[in-house]
């Protein structure tokens, strides 16, 4: 079951692949509509996102 | 001469001296092609991200996104789910191709194909279509080049020929080591670049609200779909796939893989490539300041913008908003940052004609230092061909660069799905190949080689607007995929040159 860490790799694309979710303008971010921070965001979160299973791999070798 | 010119060319001259002295630097064979044209899979955790990132985020994309912003609004924006897209697949797929690569010693991915499937005319297809899909992104880069130059006010097209034919000099003598040398320069310059323009230009304008009121509400976001059209979302999202999907197999990519050392400064990598993508996802908002900023209808710049169209937003910005010193690094930013992909592309394109062209059908028993030099004969071909391309058929090089991504995703099935299993017979894969790119580049052409390339599709009553990279790519999937089913049910035995350990 170690390796649904690897399920990790799948959540940016859930996170932006419905593009209804986040087309929106409101909330805004310090005059910024939704639908463009919003992805700013998840361009650091995606890389956050590997940081786990690149731990773990480091980890599970002898 | 201006100061903003006096800074630039210094720069440029700055990294011409590095593009020669990185020759010695982690000294090699050059009479070996991987030494010349991978650096000697030498290249460290940093460097690759250096060499990637100068590499993928070039300078054509510095100032086409932003333009696409600024002329397009919301959709325009698609480059950052893309980058986004990109970096899990990095991260799982490319380590094998290293490996497999690092095991046999294939430097190009055709290389690699050949080995796995056993098939010639397979990697001869693979090669081609890299070569082709590369051609046009490198005269793009001259784009990038020429922009600034317009910006500067220099005249005529000397400059640029002088840039190109320095840069195709030091890639000749060089190899691989002159852009991953010259990609820290770069980089370095286009993050002060990003930064200050992130801290000066949105306070001079007023702030984000006031430069987003300055944006048709129709452009702000996508259009919502309707019952019977999906709409703008879309093409949103299928160029964003499609466009990641087919990044990391542009034989560039691929060359700057290969160069890594090991597989773990890949999968670095790909955790820390997207602070590259947090800059272009910065630079793309430029396109907004532009509009904000009026630069568009400022008599000033009326003549950039009937030569270059939307492409002067980000320099006539530059221009409005900073300082004349300052103009000259961000500009030298743009144009430097034009240099280390054409330099990297070319090599691709060189290596890939060296291994999978000339020694497989003219030269086969060359030796290793004849096979290095006909590399960098080829690179300096290229080059050339780039230049005369952009030169004479500036509107075209746009067009075949959309092409580009639609013929290169069509060797995913061999590239992608070869690394993990070679149930698919190389047959259906050279068949599945060819429909798609016929398929993929008649939608191309169907719609005049506009609109991003997005083809409607009609599906059940639906109309489905879709990259045709990302359509094209799944015909090509359904029909290797079932041709392979016959061709295994006759064929004989395979050959496959790779084992399962080569890939861990």
């Amino acid at each position: 079951m170690r390796r649904a860490i690897y399920l990790l790799l799948l959540v940016p694309y859930l996170a932006l692949a419905w593009v209804p979710l986040y087309d929106r303008a409101l909330p805004d971010l310090a005059g910024i509509p939704f639908f463009y921070w919003y992805q700013l965001v998840w361009i650091p979160l995606g890389a956050l996102l590997l940081l786990p299973i690149y731990l773990f791999e480091r980890g599970s070798k002898p | 001469m201006t100061i903003a010119l006096v800074i630039f060319i210094a720069l440029f001259a700055f990294v011409t001296l590095l593009g020669f002295a990185a020759s010695r630097w982690r000294r090699g064979d050059m009479t070996q092609l991987h030494e010349w044209g991978l650096g000697g899979r030498r290249f460290g955790s940093w460097v690759v991200w250096f060499l990637l990132g100068g590499d993928l985020y070039t300078a054509y994309t510095f100032v086409a996104v932003p333009a696409a912003v600024m002329g397009a609004g919301a959709a325009g924006f698609f480059a950052v789910p893309y980058t986004i897209f990109v970096y899990p697949i990095m991260f799982a797929v490319f380590p094998r191709l290293w490996a497999v690569s690092h095991a046999k010693g294939y430097v190009t991915v055709a290389d690699f194909v050949r080995g796995r499937f056993g098939s010639r005319t397979l990697a001869l297809a693979i090669a081609l279509t890299g070569i082709v899909a590369t051609m046009p992104y490198i005269a793009l880069q001259l784009v990038g080049i020429q922009v600034v130059l317009a910006g500067l006010g220099v005249k005529g097209e000397w400059p640029l020929i002088i840039a190109f034919t320095v840069l195709a000099l030091y890639t000749y003598s060089s190899g691989l080591r002159a852009p991953a040398m010259i990609a820290m320069v770069k980089d370095a310059l286009i993050y002060i670049t990003v930064i200050a323009a992130v801290l000066i230009i949105p306070s001079e304008l007023g702030g984000f609200g006031k430069i987003f009121a300055h944006v048709d509400t129709k452009a702000l976001l996508l259009a919502a779909p309707t019952a019977t059209n999906l709409g703008a979302q879309s093409a949103y999202i299928t160029l964003a796939i499609g466009s990641a999907l087919a990044l990391f197999l542009y034989p560039h990519a691929i060359t700057g893989v290969l160069s890594s050392r090991s597989k773990i400064a890949i999968k670095r990598n790909a955790v820390a490539l997207p602070a590259y993508s947090l800059a272009l996802g910065l630079i793309a908002l430029l396109g907004f300041m532009a509009l904000a900023a009026g630069v568009k209808t400022n008599p000033a710049y009326a003549a950039q913008f009937k030569t270059y169209g939307a492409n002067f937003a980000v320099p006539a910005l530059f221009l409005t908003m900073f300082p004349k010193w300052f103009v000259g690094v961000a500009f030298a930013a743009i144009a430097i940052g034009a240099l280390v992909p054409a330099a990297i592309m070319s090599i691709a394109c060189a290596n890939l004609f060296t291994r999978n062209i000339w020694r497989e059908y003219v030269e086969p028993d060359c030796a290793p230092a004849r096979e290095a030099s006909v590399a960098k004969i080829a690179s300096l071909v290229v080059k050339l061909g780039a230049l005369a391309f952009i030169l004479k058929l500036h509107d075209q090089a746009i067009q075949l660069q959309l092409l580009g991504g639609i013929i290169i995703i069509q060797t995913l099935p061999s590239v992608l799905i070869g690394l993990y299993a070679r149930w698919l017979h190389p047959h259906a894969l050279l068949i599945g190949w060819l429909l798609g790119t016929a398929t993929g580049a008649t939608m191309a052409w169907t719609l005049g080689f506009t609109k991003g390339a997005v083809y409607a599709l009609h599906i059940f009553g639906v109309t489905v607007p879709c990259y045709a990279a990302l359509s094209s790519l799944i015909l090509n999937l359904a029909v290797s995929a079932v041709l392979s089913l016959v061709f295994n049910a006759w064929g004989a035995k395979r050959p496959d040159l790779t084992a399962a350990g080569d890939y861990v």
